[in-house]
């Protein structure tokens, strides 16, 4: 396997971004393979492993795929009818390349208005992803670190990151 | 504030009218400045409130610093071992003393003019003392101002503002047997973990309380998180059957508790297993019960292992023993807005695995980011923005159960815990207790 390229990574990352942006929320999680893990630490403790600290998301494959489900549904209360969101990611950076696996790392703000409110996530993402020619690139890894010492005002995290 | 006629107002806020099954809330009290300002008076000065967990200040010279009421404190551990909650504001000028959410130091500095104190509070330096009077250095008012009250039971440690306050033990009354019960599912005793969810609300502080052992509430609200666990285990809870699935008890104070036994559908790390654990889990799940049973005997074990307990310490502590338990306190900003620091307690001998269950099934239901308590903040603001019809609106409803209240197994799905935390805020609210 031959090393991708920034601008490949960037346009997935993008096309990640725009399905969550347009709620298309199951195309976002076919995005990930079978082992893979959604990870949002708790702000006081970004460094600790979720297998023994407490977080605010620990998601394996098949709870991200209900996350997915589950904010869809009328009922998923929080978000219905959905917010508006934007994420943007920028500051793209590949810290491992090469191989079928690449280690990425990037910025991102997402913005989200619900009720005439909007609140602002801003914080750093590290993916592991899988490479391959036949399906490009397939996300094993997301684990979302907040710059937010607390999730105030905002009161909650019912959208993706 | 208040004036007379607002008493008269504050009076008439809570409608007990048990005869007729009807209980009463005016939606003012959700949203006056003044309705806080007098709980900050009569409530927030004069009860018991959670400050933390013995394990968080474990070590001589650990410290943990956080609001409590509204006001900056350190909760230490000082070289000699002896636990103390001081007001984090230093006795010269003000500043905040201590910086950091946590850590390990054998004393203070304050960062202002560099005043230092040690890990037991005393004023140790001050630069330039010579132009002090030589009496300053051995003034105690000069020392961090210690909380008038300290005190712990089973592990919780509590503060009240109020010198005069009666005994902790005497105040959290009928609780204190469920604090024992949560205190008692390690055999090593229990910590809280690393990682705390600091969340909120723009909503009033009171509406956590009633939502915390709500229910009524879990079909409709809920109803994601139960289809959830459903299609992955195949369990079913049925709340629609009244008195099918426990009870709650008034425990005294404006304290209760909603109870059950395997009447719930998630997984409990102590000790219920859920299909996702595997053959292992269900193994662990069994070992853990028959040394219970051994420790604490049979009946005290299934209580534990198999059931869940939702309890409400008034004003503001909420200890959920469920899928997993976490101890969740919060305090008013503004009327339309709280703060959360939320945690998660468990054995100290937990194994690797289980503690490993433990976080995953928390995180499934509770907190900011899980499949259900974003869905009640959802809630409480939805209230929130309701009341501003409160002049046409005019009065919550919890009449739940009123008829049976009294008997001998008032039903889950009702709302004597809701009344039992109002009748305690009325009447601390109008003077009748204190």
């Amino acid at each position: 396997m031959s090393a991708v390229s920034r601008a490949a990574v960037e346009d997935f990352l993008f096309h990640e971004a725009d399905l969550l942006d347009s709620w298309r929320l199951e195309e976002w999680a076919a995005l990930f393979t079978e082992d893979a893990r959604y990870l949002v630490p708790a702000t006081d403790r970004p460094d600790d492993s979720p297998a023994s600290s407490l977080y605010l998301i620990y998601d394996d494959h098949g709870r991200l795929v209900e996350r997915a489900r589950r904010l869809l549904k009328r009922a998923a209360h929080a978000e219905f009818p959905h917010s508006r969101t934007r994420h943007t990611v920028t500051n793209v950076r590949l810290l491992e390349n090469g191989g079928d696996t690449a280690r990425v790392s990037c910025n991102f703000v997402v913005y989200r208005s619900k009720r005439e409110v909007m609140d602002i996530y801003p914080g750093r993402s590290e993916y592991e992803l899988l490479v391959s020619d036949a399906a490009g690139f397939r996300i094993r890894l997301k684990k979302s670190v907040l710059d937010l010492e607390a999730l105030r005002p905002h009161g909650k995290l019912s959208i993706i990151l | 504030m208040f004036d007379q006629p607002a008493s008269d107002w504050l009076r008439d806020s809570v409608r007990d009218e048990k005869s007729r099954g009807v209980f009463r809330v005016h939606r003012r009290v959700f949203t006056e400045p003044g309705v806080l300002a007098l709980e900050r008076e009569r409530i927030f000065d004069r009860c018991w409130l959670y400050l933390g967990h013995v394990s968080e200040v474990a070590e001589p010279g650990s410290f943990v610093a956080r609001k409590v009421g509204g006001r900056p404190l350190i909760f230490n551990r000082d070289r000699s071992g002896a636990m103390h909650a001081f007001f984090n504001s230093c006795p010269h000028r003000g500043a905040m003393v201590c910086r950091e959410r946590q850590g390990r130091s054998n004393g203070f500095v304050c960062p202002y003019h560099g005043w230092s104190f040690a890990s037991d509070g005393r004023l140790t330096g001050q630069p330039l003392p010579e132009s002090y009077a030589p009496d300053l250095r051995g003034d105690p008012s000069l020392n961090l101002h210690e909380v008038p009250k300290l005190a712990e039971f089973r592990g919780f440690v509590f503060v009240n503002f109020d010198g005069a306050a009666d005994s902790l033990e005497n105040y959290l009354a009928g609780a204190c047997e469920y604090l024992e019960i949560v205190s008692q599912h390690g055999e090593a005793g229990m910590e809280i973990l690393p990682g705390s969810q600091s969340y909120g609300a723009r909503a009033n502080w009171k509406l956590l309380q009633e939502n915390s052992a709500d229910g009524y509430h879990a079909n409709t609200t809920h109803a994601t998180y139960f289809a959830y666990v459903k299609a992955r285990d195949g369990a079913v809870l049925n709340n629609y059957v009244r008195g099918g699935f426990g009870r709650v008890r008034d425990l005294g104070n404006g304290h209760a508790v909603s109870e059950s036994v395997g009447a719930t559908p998630w997984g409990r790390p102590v000790a219920r297993w859920i299909p996702p654990w595997g053959e292992a889990g269900k193994a662990e799940c069994d070992a853990i019960q028959r040394r219970m049973a051994a420790r604490l005997g049979e009946e005290r074990a299934e209580i534990i292992c198999k059931g869940d307990r939702n309890l409400l310490i008034f004003p503001n502590l909420v200890v959920n023993d469920i899928m997993a338990v976490t101890v969740r306190t919060f305090s008013p900003v503004a009327p339309d807005r709280f703060e959360v620091e939320a945690w998660a307690l468990a054995p100290k001998d937990e194994s690797a695995f289980m503690r490993d269950m433990r976080l995953r099934s928390f995180l499934e239901f509770l907190g900011p980011a899980g499949f259900a308590t974003p869905d009640d903040v959802e809630m409480l603001e939805l209230c929130q923005q309701g009341y501003a019809a409160c002049s046409a609106v005019e009065w919550n409803d919890l009449s739940r159960g009123v008829l049976d209240e009294d008997g001998p197994a008032p039903a889950k799905q009702d709302e004597l815990q809701m009344r039992a935390f109002w009748r305690r805020w009325h009447s601390l609210m109008t003077g009748a207790a204190r």
